[in-house]
């Protein structure tokens, strides 16, 4: 099945339909995987058992710029290649993208306080990341301030890809700032600086997250068609309603010129 | 065995909930915006209005 064929929402509709459950198992099963193995993990010599929050702060850090770059490449979907279920997908993407990333937010700071003193410190990589936050939600609220999906998905396009400047941003500001927050020791340079009984946890643990998210998102995209059935079929009955008021109004007056003519 | 969470269990506790928390409410939203979209078709097709091609708004075939 292609990227064209998917552009048909029925057809999308009956593969989710047969995927979603297979989906739902598969993220289920890594994250208990995920979770044993985290739970499982030994202390760090310098953080301690705080590191265990970093299993879930990480695979949150990441997905909420990868869910950022989903959209970017839905939107040029929407504005390049005019995929009919580009925006949907980019719509659907947004609210857990946002979650992803407060989550991040606030698993950051939770490991923050014990660690650096601090819930929070307005150094690059924070900042930078809350402006993501931020930007997720400007982009659901203009889609919610907009009733037409087709205009509000053009300005959310644009405005998203406006938005992916930040994340070069977010990637390198550890090394373009000096900054609280440790630079990166998964993907970098020379391969990743971590043990492996910190590393296995941490991938299995990205991994699961990543499912979910896409999960989460075929499901969502699946209701963000049928609410645009439901609009339809809506505005479908709306204007049986105006012609047929419209044809009783018409005979109504057939029937006073009729009456004033025999009179 | 038991697992020693050290001086600071409140925070790594706190942040695993607020995960799970998070998690629960993207699952419930999805699973409720389905079940409201679906509701919200099947009442239009018992009111007679229904997709051109005739079949159901709610069936993925």
């Amino acid at each position: 099945m292609t990227l064209i064929d998917l552009a048909n929402p029925t057809r999308f509709l009956a593969l989710t339909a047969r995927v979603l459950p297979w989906l739902a198992a598969a993220t289920i099963i890594l994250l208990t995987i995920g979770l044993y193995q985290a739970a499982l993990a030994p202390d760090d010599y310098q953080q301690g058992a705080t590191v265990k929050i970093m299993f879930i702060h990480v695979p949150n850090a990441w997905l909420s710029m990868f869910v950022w770059g989903v959209m970017s490449i839905a939107s040029l979907g929407t504005l390049v290649w005019r995929h009919p279920l580009a925006d949907v997908a980019a719509k659907a993407a947004a609210p857990i993208g946002a979650a992803f990333t407060f989550l991040a937010l606030l698993t950051g700071s939770l490991w923050g306080r014990p660690m650096w003193g601090t819930y929070w410190e307005w150094d690059a990589r924070l900042t930078s990341v809350l402006i993501l936050f931020l930007m997720y939600l400007g982009l659901m609220a203009l889609w919610r301030a907009v009733d037409d999906p087709s205009r509000a998905a053009r300005a959310a396009a644009v405005l998203t890809l406006v938005g992916a400047i930040n994340l070069p941003i977010i990637k390198f500001s550890v090394d373009w700032w000096n900054t609280l927050h440790q630079p990166a020791s998964v993907m970098r340079m020379g391969g990743s600086a971590l043990d492996k009984s910190f590393l296995i946890p941490l991938l299995v643990m990205a991994v699961a997250f990543t499912l979910l998210f896409v999960t989460l998102h075929l499901a969502a995209m699946r209701n963000e068609i049928l609410r645009r059935r439901v609009r339809s079929l809506q505005m479908m009955q709306a204007s049986r309603i105006a012609f047929s008021s419209e044809v009783a109004v018409g005979s109504r007056e057939d029937n006073a010129s009729k009456e004033a003519g025999a009179a | 065995m038991t697992m020693s969470l050290g001086p600071y269990a409140s925070f790594i506790v706190t942040s695993y909930a607020a995960a799970a928390l998070v998690v629960a409410i993207l699952i419930g939203w999805v699973m409720l915006d389905h079940r409201s979209q679906t509701q919200r078709l099947r009442e239009l097709e018992q009111r007679g209005i229904t997709r051109r091609s005739g079949r159901s708004a709610t069936d993925p075939r």
